[in-house]
């Protein structure tokens, strides 16, 4: 029962807080990428992989008193910050998940920005294709982002970490 | 003429109760619909267990295919000769309405949530692989197939072509939702879909909506709502969903059971039990073949089987509590335990079930860069998002919705001869209220 929700609970029990929905999108796609059984579906959107099925989850978590949510309002748009309550704390000592550790995983995803996850995880969205057509594709889909060569180089080297 | 140019000699027509008529004068369209591959989704209905609630709901993911081809076709000539429309991309868009279903199966979400697979992907396939649809496409040029298949998996450069199948609002969401409130015979969920697309407006890469056209969006908006609780989320259809997924569930693990045989060999399943389903098997198996194992199972030795595949086949389905799985966890814990000593077994009759389980939504904003918002063009050019200027859309996507229930046979603990055990089970589930009754 509920194990998605609390593989997701698990999660904040591991990276303690997320500033903003799109960096928490991409850090669980990425996971799962790194075959961490996350089973949210993903599909491709205007700003790269994106779960609906991870929006309404955390929505749920945040209305059943587990997740934590602060809106914060910036200069035209707002964010949201999550962690993790002691309820919901609580409730994941009463399942027995069976999940790799990823800790690592989650602490080099918390230092990068949502810009750069945003670039790994298109990345990785079409990794069942050679580099050099990734590399077209991500400037087919995200012209408006302008990555650099080096920030794709930096993206290539980060996946190979972060996969290991 | 080129085949891409390709004119019936008259207009063709269907009669839709929708949109009145779905016109067609593309031969490549014509041809398109005229493939087993397309015909298929006759046999696949739209809302899968949703008739067991709305009996009128029988409508297939033909009939929606088409209605969402007729609404691009008729935006595409509002925007004809607008700026930023692209009118070489006609046709490529005109395919990707018709075929941004193909890939669905029968009952798909529970399917794919319990086979683990992706409807999407199986839509990429059919598209790029060995089929009729694809010696359609490439017929029109070398390379268009891909194309097609990109506009739908939303990876095709042109983005103003991408968000006319798939955004905020959409031709998809707006066929749908009309087309299953005709068929559901609800009163909620109508819009006026003209007055929306007159408003609509492409700009650069997405299409945005004037701002004195914010009224017909805002019922839009509504509409998507109400649908969402009042017929997606109807927790009689959940209750059959989840005894679908059960049934699926059970037969996938008796098959993998070392003491088990089948009666009657589940072949249009193998595939999807052993999880290598090839395009070939995925496009065999159609409701009526789903319909014919799940009587057939009804003759099979495991009582568990037998007893789901009569309670979807005769809609005796479950009756449900409200559940909240945090203040309730050690009383679905107890009941586990309970529904284990009455020998009924809890992994199959004991389900809670969330709104997150569900493929559909109501409209959120969201943050900045988490998914591309409805945006209004206002008098001074400037792009709004919707909910900052409309007090009823804010109301509505700044609401906190969730739900949880939690489903049983109600029957079977009725009938329990243990009565000190019947009194305890009964006590946890009616004491979080009164037991709804399934109509």
């Amino acid at each position: 029962m509920l194990d998605n929700h609390a593989k997701i609970i698990q999660f904040f029990s591991v990276a303690k807080e997320v500033t903003g929905r799109k960096k928490l999108q991409k850090m669980i796609y990425i996971l799962q990428k790194c075959n961490i059984p996350f089973e949210e579906k993903y599909n491709f959107h205007f700003y790269g992989p994106y779960s609906e099925e991870l929006t309404l989850r955390i929505e749920e978590l945040c209305n059943l008193g587990f997740l934590h949510e602060v809106k914060e309002e910036k200069s035209n748009y707002y964010q949201y910050n999550y962690t993790l309550t002691s309820d919901g704390e609580e409730f994941l000592n009463q399942f027995h998940l069976d999940m790799p550790d990823y800790t690592e995983k989650v602490n080099l995803l918390r230092e990068k920005s949502s810009r750069f996850l945003e670039l790994v995880s298109t990345m990785l969205y079409f990794d069942h294709l050679p580099l050099e057509d990734i590399i077209e594709k991500v400037h087919t889909v995200k012209p408006k982002q302008k990555y650099t060569k080096e920030e794709m180089e930096e993206a290539v080297r980060f996946i190979n970490e972060v996969k290991q | 003429m080129t085949y891409k140019q390709e004119q019936l000699s008259e207009e063709k027509v269907f009669k839709d109760p929708v949109h009145r008529y779905v016109h067609v004068r593309d031969r490549v369209i014509w041809d398109l619909i005229a493939t087993p591959e397309f015909q298929r989704l006759r046999r696949i209905k739209q809302l899968g267990t949703t008739n067991l609630t709305f009996h009128g709901a029988e409508h297939s993911r033909f009939n929606h295919s088409l209605g969402v081809y007729e609404i691009v076709r008729r935006i595409i000539s509002v925007f004809e000769d607008r700026p930023h429309w692209n009118k070489e991309e006609r046709l490529l868009c005109l395919c990707a309405a018709l075929l941004h279903d193909l890939g669905h199966g029968p009952f798909s979400h529970s399917f794919e949530k319990v086979f683990k697979l992706d409807h999407e992907i199986f839509t990429q396939k059919i598209i790029t692989g060995d089929t009729e649809i694809n010696r359609v496409l490439e017929k029109v040029e070398k390379g268009f197939s891909q194309k097609v298949a990109d506009v739908i998996a939303k990876t095709y450069q042109d983005k103003l072509v991408v968000s006319l199948i798939s955004s905020q609002i959409d031709a998809d969401r707006m066929d749908y939702l009309i087309r299953d409130a005709y068929f559901t015979g609800v009163s909620y969920g109508h819009f006026d879909m003209e007055r929306i697309m007159r408003v609509m407006r492409p700009m650069e890469d997405q299409v945005v909506i004037k701002s004195t056209g914010m009224h017909a969006v805002e019922d839009y908006i509504m509409s998507r709502y109400q649908m969402y609780w009042q017929v997606y989320f109807h927790p009689v259809t959940r209750s059959a969903e989840v005894i679908l997924s059960k049934i699926l569930h059970r037969a996938k693990d008796l098959f993998e059971a070392d003491d088990f045989t089948f009666k009657l060999e589940p072949t249009h399943f193998l595939s999807f039990f052993r999880g290598d389903v090839r395009l070939e098997e995925y496009l065999k198996l159609d409701e009526s073949i789903v319909y014919y194992y799940f009587q057939a199972w009804q003759d099979e030795d495991d009582v568990i089987l037998k007893d789901l595949c009569e309670r979807f086949m005769n809609r005796r389905l479950f009756k449900y509590v409200e559940f909240n799985p945090n203040l309730q966890m050690k009383d679905w814990m107890e009941l586990y335990t309970l529904f284990q000593q009455a020998d009924i077994n809890p992994e199959y009759y004991l389900v809670v079930d969330s709104s997150s389980d569900l493929p559909y939504d109501f409209y959120r904003p969201g943050e900045e860069e988490e998914r591309l918002p409805i945006h209004l063009l206002m008098p001074d050019r400037s792009l709004k998002e919707l909910s900052r200027h409309s007090d009823i859309v804010e109301a509505i996507s700044g609401k906190k919705r969730t739900d949880h229930k939690l489903y049983f046979p109600k029957d079977r603990i009725e009938a329990l001869t243990d009565q000190s055990l019947k009194k305890k089970i009964i006590t946890i589930l009616y004491g979080q209220g009164e037991v709804e009754d399934v109509r």
